[in-house]
């Protein structure tokens, strides 16, 4: 066996699983607190992709540097997703929640948001792939190395390990995060603590669509070109990946995306690209047959 | 809320939505020449809509009913009466269908063909209303079982030279034997996750298609398929139509009168009490795996036969036709209609389906708008625009039975 | 006394908790038994465990309606509420979309048997069947004073009704043995007296056994021939309300070390 190309088989699957992982976060932490899948999640990955792209041009043509660029078009990317994540939360599930919907009806309204996500920045933009600019400059220092990791994989392993540890320091130490554990915990009990949950809602959805921004961002500059249905597959693949390692658990989701970035990697590699999305959701419905728990979260009892 | 608090909230909301719609809607960059559209008309737009729709919107949310309302509910009843009234019940039928044997010759061939489309939409809301609205399970990749009855008159014709009326049932029997095999592993999952395995079946049925050439022609699809024959003779293409427009029709007719069937029946009963609550259920000693089982082949089944007639109709397939989005809109017409509701869901499949093809403006929207519908109904009316109403039992006869027996007994 | 319910040992345990420990129960034809203990004794846990809803960790059920002793233990709830075990539930669980009288139709589904192809054709059997189905459920509905409710929506029913439509459902699977599950919770005063000769009247009429979890102690010590006490899932008492009432290990637990 070809050691190089194992090793670059093997990074590959890193910076997959890496991408991910910043999407399964948004995923994992909104199921976790409000038990909901939010299928539109893609979609928020989705239009931090295009805002970067349509500031970064915009601030081109204005004759920017390079580096203000970068980021002013990452920062605005970011707070976008942000506002439409806030946005969506309060139009397609809060009133559901209030009016006390079954889970299924939060799961129909959030495929509608989907849909109409997608189709609004299909209609507003365009159906075509634009091409992304390649944020990331080859460094020079990494140059013995590039050939088995290259400059931009390195940049998108670097800023998923920074984002996990940020998110661990907001959950752990902070009252915020404190409030969202409590809240996912028990609900009722977190509101007679004086947990403002709507407050924590509102926060958890904002969290997870910076940080799928932050994933839009990389992978496009990544790929090199973006198009309306990006956040589709994305979204379903990152949402195998939380199911994996446990929906509701935050190092549950960033595992599950390494084990899915890294067996859809050398699945590719070995095998047939052809099938590598038949792959991913085989995967996917296995799990959820055999170990609907996934590798990390626990075994619900159902309460009679 | 006072008029000035309102439309200070709404002038907010505005101010948030043309923020929030600035990049995307606003600028439009052409990568390739380099050049930016600057489109702030569409930004004036957000802001005087997203004002007024704002206040509806508040207005709705406060107007929204609560739970098991008494006023409402009689008011349904009385509804449900006037439909079960035979007076009016029987002229509407006969007017209906008086009029629906005369559509072909009424209208044009290209009306014709946009209705046959249309019923196929009903045919197949109708056998996603079983899963859904009356068995609570949330399927999203319906749309496989619609390309296993395509794809199998498809390729059954294209290798044996089989006929559509054998396929059809074949069709319809092979995506129910599919809905078993695949239901199988996955009922006894949750409903949410239910729905997402649902929909990883759905795209591995697609994705196959798509890639497995040798089986299915691939992307490019089977083409020349051939439309049904009457007795062996040819018909002209006017003829066909009008040929396959009755045979819908009657799949239509066939599916409703099964589906009413059903819904008052033992097995109907089971699915809705599986869909009300699954602990309970099971303490009524209903099977809950066989139980589910059922609702999902047989609603698998009339996806098949309409698979079958949608490749007869187009006489070219390919897996483009069958993406998660086509099980989407299906779904958005059970939900708009009404789930568990046969009436609702025949309005809502026509309604969703013929509007968007008869508002030529509209069309470009289609998508949009379906999305829209999905959040709307949920937020403002997630029993759709007809809800189901139970049977109504009366007493009178059986009463004065019981009674006596009962004194007897006592 | 023939018994009916032999339940012998019975264990389980979540994880490292052990809800019930060794526990042994046995219940006769035509009697009314209560279980009782104080809150998180196990009790609901117990239901549970007879009715499939959770597999015991050790221990053996036996049933025997007719003599034959028979284990359901690990059986799914549906085959086990087919042999004969019907309940209810602490906090209601009627089906919320379907009125009264189909409430107790869905009930009726275990001892009827028309499938998708009778339910199509609507052939003789099944429009009899179905008729019979009806009338049953009607039957019941009156036997529990809820005719007035019949076409109502379960959501729409007042508190107490709801309650007893969850036992006239229970009854419609035709058991042998029906546990209530604090039948009395909620219910004011009146309504618990209407409760105490409703439940002596199905003993009478459905000739069955009746098990009780209960907290009110007046209707308990009214009703049961027999009461089983639990506290942290063992056996602490068994006995008449009377023998209970003055035995010091039940008043231990509920009233506390010191009173002793």
């Amino acid at each position: 066996m070809d050691f190089d190309f194992l090793t670059y088989l093997f990074f590959g699957g890193l910076t997959r699983g890496s991408i991910y992982a910043l999407i399964a976060l948004g995923y994992t932490m909104v199921y976790g607190i409000v038990e909901l899948i939010n299928f539109a999640h893609g979609e928020i990955y989705m239009i931090g992709a295009f805002t970067g792209l349509i500031i970064s041009s915009v601030l081109t043509m204005l004759g920017l540097p390079i580096l203000a660029i970068v980021v002013l078009s990452a920062l605005t990317a970011i707070i976008y997703s942000c506002a439409y994540g806030y946005t969506m939360e309060k139009i397609a599930y809060k009133p559901l929640r209030d009016s006390n919907a079954p889970r299924l009806s939060a799961l129909i309204s959030a495929i509608g948001m989907s849909l109409f996500l997608q189709n609004y920045v299909l209609l507003a933009q365009t159906s075509d792939f634009l091409p992304f600019p390649n944020f990331i400059p080859d460094f020079e220092f990494w140059e013995p190395y590039a050939h088995i990791l290259t400059s931009p994989e390195l940049v998108i392993l670097i800023t998923t390990v920074i984002v996990m540890i940020c998110l661990t320091i907001l959950i752990k130490f902070t009252k915020i995060g404190k409030a969202m554990r409590a809240t996912s915990q028990d609900k009722v009990m977190a509101v007679l603590m004086g947990v403002n949950i709507n407050r924590v809602i509102s926060i958890t959805f904002i969290v997870g669509s910076a940080t799928a921004a932050i994933g839009g961002i990389l992978i496009a500059c990544h790929i090199g070109q973006i198009n309306f249905y990006m956040g589709f597959t994305a979204g379903i693949k990152a949402f195998v990946a939380a199911v994996l390692g446990g929906i509701g658990s935050i190092p549950g989701a960033v595992l599950g995306s390494f084990v899915l970035g890294l067996t859809e990697s050398f699945f590719a590699g070995y095998f047939s690209s052809d099938y590598e999305d038949v792959f991913a959701f085989l995967f996917l419905v296995l799990i959820l047959i055999f170990r609907p728990s996934g590798i990390l979260g626990r075994a619900e009892t159902k309460k009679v | 809320m006072t008029i000035k608090n309102q439309i200070k909230k709404s002038f907010l909301v505005s101010l948030w939505f043309m923020f929030l719609t600035f990049p995307i809607l606003v600028i439009q960059v052409n990568t390739v020449e380099n050049v930016i559209k600057w489109r702030w008309l569409n930004m004036i737009g957000v802001g005087i809509g997203s004002f007024f729709l704002s206040i509806l919107w508040r207005y709705m949310l406060e107007k929204r009913p609560e739970k098991g309302k008494q006023t409402k509910k009689y008011q349904l009843f009385f509804l449900n009466n006037i439909l079960h009234e035979k007076k009016i019940f029987f002229p509407v039928i006969i007017l209906l269908s008086l009029f629906v044997l005369c559509f072909p010759y009424i209208f044009s061939m290209y009306q014709t063909n946009i209705m046959i489309s249309a019923l196929i939409y009903v045919m197949m809301g109708l056998g996603l209303n079983i899963v859904i609205g009356l068995a609570g399970l949330l399927d999203l990749g319906y749309v496989a079982f619609f390309a296993v009855g395509a794809y199998s008159y498809a390729l059954l014709n294209y290798h044996y030279g089989l006929i559509f009326w054998i396929a059809l049932p074949l069709g319809g029997i092979l995506a129910l034997i599919f809905g078993v095999i695949l239901g199988y592993p996955v009922l006894r999952l949750r409903g949410d996750y239910l729905a997402i395995v649902t929909l990883g079946f759905g795209e591995i049925i697609r994705l196959v298609l798509e890639n497995w050439n040798d089986f299915s022609f691939g992307p490019s699809g089977i083409s020349n398929i051939p439309k049904p024959c009457f007795l062996g003779i040819d018909l002209s293409l006017q003829g066909t139509t009008k040929y396959l427009f009755y045979i819908i029709v009657g799949m239509v007719a066939l599916t409703i009168f099964v589906t009413n069937r059903l819904q008052n029946s033992r097995i109907g009963r089971a699915w809705i009490a599986l869909k009300d609550d699954e602990i309970a259920c099971q303490a009524m000693g209903i099977n809950k795996g066989k139980t589910k089982l059922r609702a999902f082949g047989l609603g698998a089944m009339w996806a098949g036969m309409g698979g079958v007639i949608f490749a007869a109709k187009t006489t070219f397939i390919n897996p483009a036709s069958f993406t998660i989005w086509e099980s989407v809109i299906i779904l958005c017409t059970v939900v708009l209609g009404g789930m568990g509701s046969i009436t609702g869901v025949v309005l809502g499949a026509l309604l969703l389906i013929l509007l968007p093809e008869y508002l030529r403006a509209f069309s470009e929207f289609r998508m949009i708008i379906f999305g829209a519908v999905l959040v709307l109904m949920m937020v403002f009316r997630p029993g759709g625009i007809i809800k189901n109403v139970r049977r109504i039992y009366k007493f009178d006869p059986i009463l004065e039975k019981n009674s006596v027996k009962n004194e007897v007994n006592s | 006394m023939k018994s009916i319910l032999k339940v012998k040992n019975l264990t389980m345990n979540f994880g490292g908790l052990r809800a019930l420990h060794n526990l042994n129960i046995s219940i006769n034809k035509k009697e009314i038994a209560a279980l009782i203990g104080p809150n998180g004794a196990g009790k609901t846990t117990f239901f549970n465990c007879i009715t499939g809803i959770y597999k015991p960790s050790n221990g053996d059920i036996l049933i025997s309606p007719k003599g034959n002793n028979e284990k359901i233990n690990g059986l799914k709830p549906n085959i086990i509420t087919k042999k004969g075990l019907a309940r209810t539930f602490q906090n209601i669980r009627l089906f919320t979309s379907m009125t009264a009288l189909e409430n107790i139709m869905v009930g009726c589904h275990c001892v009827t048997k028309a499938g998708v192809i009778g339910a199509i054709l609507n052939n003789k059997s099944t429009k009899a069947e179905e008729r019979l189905i009806i009338e049953k459920s009607y039957f019941i509905l009156k036997e529990l004073g809820l005719e007035i409710y019949v076409n109502e929506l379960v959501t729409s029913l007042p508190y107490g009704a709801q309650k007893r439509l969850e036992i006239a459902r229970a009854l419609a699977t035709e058991p042998f043995l029906l546990l209530l599950d604090e039948p009395a919770a909620g219910l004011n005063p009146q309504e618990t007296n209407e409760l105490d000769e409703l439940i002596l009247k199905i003993r009478e009429q459905n000739d069955i056994s009746i098990l009780l979890i209960e907290h009110d102690m007046k209707l308990v010590m009214s009703l049961s021939d027999n009461i089983h006490v639990v506290d942290y899932g063992k056996k602490i008492g068994e006995g008449t309300p009377k023998e209970i009432r003055n035995n010091p290990a039940v008043i231990k637990a509920y009233l506390g070390e010191e009173v002793v």
